[in-house]
């Protein structure tokens, strides 16, 4: 079987007013189709740039070297009008904050249909039709179709962009923090819509998310990036729950649970500074945040090891830290 | 302007919403924060002063890293104009004429102009001596077109200018405040679109005595009504944007809103709108002329009018006549290439990619 | 246009500044004591009520009678399923929308939509937007963002130091490196942060932030929340905190509102009410949580709720898991919950326990919570 998305020493460079950043600094991944895989990490780790990259998104003038295939193209080697229509039918992204990128003067149920008419060649009529269905699907009653996006609160307009985003039935979804604003109950709806469609059509997914027990819940494995890179891949309800590597391990402890009292009025972070992309510390890039950092932390080259079968972590200390 | 029901617009978010104004419109396609955001910096500070205010004192160092950031905007922008060809024809045509007229004292004498001094024969045809012949009194017809340009442009920039100046704030007026005052702003709006401009520009023309200044602000109190359409429709588009709302709630007043927020981001229209103008100022300058309303100096328009009164056409001087309206011609054809390609450059989706 | 003389006048920033209406407590690291109900309110809404029109001549009440009080030092949470007006009511005590009925009202009186009155309240309540994306001009840089509110308000000592500290406090470091990014160049959360330093910076009395720790890490996300209890500790900041994530109110909350189709539908101390959730909808929500104190998860059935066909009786007697199961039935509320309407619930916070006779007030004590819902009421007045 054709690996849906591969992506192979993916390195990313941006060039803007701070320099150059490089955001992602060599990262491979591997979707077959049915595949769900959660992406988590620091905040500006390179999350969206990934995702951003599979689709040939990033600014004009950024540095992309490495290998994407997606369904078997080479992506940073297809044509333009290739491109344009893989963006859809293909692949289709939920961007991070996109829910103010929907035009703000045309009803909703036609931006839905929009991608439907030029990837399927469906009538007008019969796209919206199918809109509104994908609309109830998200939770969205039929007469909501006709609103315009102002009408419509933030987490109806990110359900309006989920419902787009599954339109043309693509075989990759990329879903970045697409549910950050629906509560506990549409969103498990959403979830379950999303993970209906993964088994029906057998599609991938990557479901990018601060939210480690949505991942967990969602996804089969899960992988968590630091700095650009990724420090730990597992199956994720085993790395939700105890996680190899200290930046993960940290991730998940962070997450408050309701009635401990330890936790009441007691929100606790991360000690020390978030990375610096165009001044990363040598060694292992956490070491100057990490617990358990030991004195080669700061100086070896520090990959991706195998803490067991399916499961890797990138730490000196894999096989001690429990 | 700031009484309290106004001063709020509740009724900002309600029904009363921009049309599609073209640039708006990602036209659904890719929802893309990434690429979405992009073309702001090509288009953005290209044309802008930015948001520097009295804090940037201290950033000395950092205004050099904002310039640079300007310039490199620029860069963008000369980028992808350079790749229009109609565009660059439309640029080339006007810094040939720019130069040509700028340069004329330096070639060509002036007083050469009064009928006086002329130094040629009644109605030459074109020779080696006269390139374009000359005119009834003998003056050369090339002289005045180069002459003549002087005051085209001049009337057609400074028109144009004051037209999409005027159009901008009526615009973004009728858009922010709402209630009577954008009822009354749209239906002026409205009333001066479907009148037909170059009769009332001959009226008031004729109202305030024929001269140069006269020519200039009727053509400007004729013109700005379309450019007031697109900049409320894409005001309102603006005024959308939850920044706008950020800055309300950041306890903004109007003023501050429209010159940090709503201005720097209806520049590119504006500037391309101002663009397109010109074109027009510059005809409606030569039909005011040619109608006998121009003022002393000599304008293409007034070389048109004389060459008609003088009989060119029974004569069959063509080249009275043909000159200074191929010059007319390729001012206004060159002006809207321009126009169009800074439009394609500043609208992503005419870009088509 | 160019007549706003408010922006023009050279104000007197410090005498501009609204004056806290309560005296802030300045050493009470002690929360609880903070907000005893003896305090006089903040802020405050009174049968806050805001409709608009959608599509189809239908009306939205998107808010739908709520009273609240937020008193000074005190951290609210502002829970409630997507579409049900949290974020319009955040607007409306902004004075961004305008109520259709009820007032809001600041240090003890009413709210004044006079673009000067607007200005001076808005020095001292600051919003942090639902979505970072569009909440920062493309065109304006980190810096220009985050210093707008001092250049609003004519605070013009210090301004590169003060928006670098605010930005550092927001955990964007070092500061400098950010000053001239565009919004475009940076990632998700650090645009959040940026919003979140642009409100930190005028050093506001109220902070009402609407999801403001919804893209960011586990780590940044705890730092900010920490930001925030501590300036609540040092300065008495009181703040109104939209979220979903119940976890984040017990983390930071003093008390939770929760919200069902433009109405609180419960509220009180957040040790109470998500340990002993006792409307049906809290219930729901707290149940689906890891180690909840509920014990089986609930799972709502029926269509999500819709502001523009609010049900008769109980708001959310369709899809009440109560009135489902029969407990309803047997507590004999059932038709209540189908047709008696249930009263707002008013603001009054701390009652004792004895005066709880009104349904609509019945409050358990100095920590307890109240609750509208025909059921909860019968089941606490005669306890079983
Ligand atoms: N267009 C750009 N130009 C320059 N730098 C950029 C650009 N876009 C992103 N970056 C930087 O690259 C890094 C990675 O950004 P990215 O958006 O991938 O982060 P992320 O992992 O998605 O974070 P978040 O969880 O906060 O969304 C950040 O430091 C960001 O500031
Ligand atoms: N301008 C408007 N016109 C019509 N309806 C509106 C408008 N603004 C909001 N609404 C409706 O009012 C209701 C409440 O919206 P609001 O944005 O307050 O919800 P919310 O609680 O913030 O939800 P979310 O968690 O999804 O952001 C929604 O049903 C929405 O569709
Ligand atoms: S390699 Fe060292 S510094 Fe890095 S995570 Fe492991 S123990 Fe910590
Ligand atoms: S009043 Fe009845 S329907 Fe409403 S929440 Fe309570 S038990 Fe459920
Ligand atoms: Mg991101
Ligand atoms: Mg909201």
């Amino acid at each position: 079987m054709t690996p849906v998305l591969e992506i192979d020493d993916l390195r990313i460079t941006y060039r803007g007013s701070r320099g150059e950043i490089p955001a992602v600094r060599g990262i491979s991944l591997r979707l077959e189709p049915g595949d769900t895989l959660g992406l988590a990490g620091e905040s500006g780790c390179g999350k969206s740039t990934v995702a951003g990259a599979v689709l040939r998104l990033l600014p004009v003038g950024t540095d992309v070297t490495g290998r994407i295939v997606l369904d078997g193209e080479d992506v940073l080697a297809m044509s333009f009008g290739r491109l344009r229509a893989v963006r859809w039918a293909g692949a289709s992204i939920v961007f991070q904050g996109a829910m103010h990128s929907l035009n703000p003067v045309q009803r909703i149920a036609r931006q839905i249909a929009e991608p439907i008419v030029l990837h399927e060649g469906l009538s007008a009529d019969a796209a919206e039709k199918r809109a509104v269905e994908l609309m109830s699907q998200v939770g969205l009653p039929a007469w909501r179709a006709r609103s315009y996006p102002h009408q419509l609160s933030g987490g109806q307009r990110q359900r309006v962009m989920i419902a787009m985003a599954l339109a043309c039935s693509p075989k990759l979804i990329i879903a970045d923090e697409a549910t950050t604003a629906l509560d506990v109950m549409i969103q498990a709806q959403v979830l379950t819509l999303i993970k209906k469609l993964v088994a029906e059509r057998n599609i991938a997914l990557i479901m990018i998310s601060h939210d480690l027990s949505v991942l967990a819940d969602t996804c089969a494995r899960l992988a968590v990036m630091y700095a650009g890179k990724l420090v730990e891949q597992g199956p994720s309800n085993e790395v939700f729950a105890d996680a190899r590597h200290p930046y993960a391990r940290a991730l998940s402890a962070a997450f408050p649970t309701v009635g401990d009292p330890a936790e009441r009025r007691n929100p606790h972070g991360l000690a020390g500074d978030p990375p610096d992309p165009s001044a990363l510390p040598t060694g292992c890039s956490f070491h100057p945040r990490c617990p358990v950092a030991m004195n080669e932390c700061a100086t070896a080259t520090v990959e991706l090891r195998r803490a067991r079968e399916d499961w890797q972590a990138a730490c000196l200390r894999v096989e001690e830290v429990a | 302007m700031s009484g309290d029901g106004t001063s709020e617009r509740s009724g900002r978010r309600s029904e009363e919403r921009a049309q599609p104004p073209a640039e708006q419109a990602r036209s659904g396609a890719q929802p893309t924060s990434m690429s979405g955001e992009e073309p702001a910096t090509v288009n953005g500070d290209a044309n802008t002063t930015g948001g520097n205010g009295s804090g940037t004192a201290k950033l000395r160092s950092a205004r050099s890293i904002v310039w640079a950031r300007r310039r490199a905007a620029l860069a963008g922008f000369w980028r992808l104009y350079r790749v229009q060809g109609a565009g660059m024809a439309g640029l080339g045509i006007l810094v040939a004429i720019t130069l040509i007229t700028l340069l004329a004292p330096l070639y060509s004498d002036e007083s050469e102009l009064r009928a006086s001094n002329a130094p040629g024969g009644r109605m030459e045809s074109p020779s080696t001596e006269f390139w374009f012949g000359t005119d009834q009194v003998g003056r050369s017809i090339l002289t005045m077109v180069i002459w003549g340009a002087r005051v085209s442009l001049q009337v057609g920039l400074v028109a144009a200018l004051l037209a999409v100046t005027l159009g901008t704030l009526i615009g973004m007026a009728a858009a922010h405040f709402g209630g009577w005052i954008s009822w009354l702003l749209m239906r002026l709006t409205d009333w001066f679109i479907v009148l037909p401009n170059l009769v009332l520009a001959i009226a008031l023309v004729i109202a305030l005595g024929p001269s140069k200044v006269t020519i200039i602000v009727a053509i400007a109190l004729t013109s700005w009504a379309s450019t007031a359409r697109v900049v409320r429709a894409q005001t309102m588009a603006i005024e959308g944007r939850p920044y706008l709302e950020r800055a309300q709630a950041l306890g903004a007043g109007h003023w501050h809103q429209m010159t940090r927020h709503v201005l720097p981001n209806l520049m590119p229209l504006v500037l391309a709108s101002a663009t397109l103008q010109v074109s027009s100022a510059i005809l409606a300058e030569a039909s005011l002329s040619f109608l006998g309303l121009g003022g002393p100096e000599m304008s293409w328009g007034t070389i048109l009018e004389r060459a008609f009164s003088a009989g060119a056409i029974s004569v069959g001087a063509w080249w009275y006549m043909l000159p200074p309206g191929l010059a007319i011609l390729l001012v206004v054809l060159a002006f809207t290439l321009c126009g169009r390609a800074m439009e394609v450059v500043l609208n992503p989706r005419l870009r088509g990619n | 246009m160019s007549g706003d003389a408010t922006n023009e006048r050279s104000g007197r920033q410090s005498e501009e500044r609204a004056q806290p209406p309560a005296e802030q407590a300045r050493n009470g690291a002690r929360p609880e004591n903070m907000n005893d109900g003896t305090a006089a309110p903040m802020l405050s809404a009174r049968d806050l009520a805001v409709q608009f029109t959608a599509p189809g001549g239908r009306v939205a009440r998107a808010v739908d009678g709520v009273n609240l009080d937020l008193r000074p030092g005190e951290i609210l949470a502002l829970a409630g399923e997507s579409g049900c007006g949290k974020t319009t009511l955040a607007r409306t005590l902004l004075g961004l929308e305008r109520p259709t009925a009820g007032t809001v009202s600041y240090g003890g009186s009413a709210l004044r939509y006079s673009t000067k009155a607007l200005k001076r309240y808005r020095r001292a309540v600051q919003l942090v937007l639902q979505d970072p994306t569009g909440a920062l001009n493309p065109r304006h840089t980190v810096y220009d963002a985050v210093a707008e509110g001092l250049r609003i308000h004519r605070v013009h000592d210090n301004e590169r130091d003060r928006v670098a500290d605010a930005l550092s406090r927001a955990g964007l470091r070092p500061p400098e490196k950010f000053f001239l990014t565009y919004p475009h160049e940076l990632s998700g959360g650090q645009r959040q942060r940026v919003v979140i330093a642009g409100a930190l910076v005028l050093e506001p009395q109220i902070i009402i932030a609407d999801e403001p720790v919804a893209s960011l890490d586990a780590s940044v996300r705890g730092e900010i929340l920490a930001l925030i209890m501590r300036l609540r500790d040092e300065l008495g900041l009181a703040a109104i905190v939209v979220t979903h994530d119940l976890g984040l109110a017990w983390n930071i909350a003093d008390r939770i509102a929760v919200m069902y189709l433009g109405r609180i539908v419960e509220e009180g101390p957040v040790d109470r009410v998500l340990t002993e959730p006792r409307h049906p909808y809290t219930r729901a929500l707290v149940s689906v949580l890891p180690n909840s104190p509920v014990p089986e998860p609930v799972v709502l059935s029926g269509e999500p709720p819709d502001a523009t066909e609010v049900p008769g009786g109980c708001r959310f007697h369709p899809r009440c898991q109560v009135l489902a199961s029969g407990l309803a039935e047997q507590a004999g509320v059932a038709d209540a919950c189908r047709r008696t309407d249930l009263p707002v619930l008013s603001a009054e916070t701390r009652r004792p326990p004895d005066t709880a006779g009104d349904p609509g007030q019945s409050a358990a004590g100095d920590t307890g919570s109240r609750v509208a819902c025909h059921y909860a009421h019968a089941t606490t007045a005669s306890p079983a």
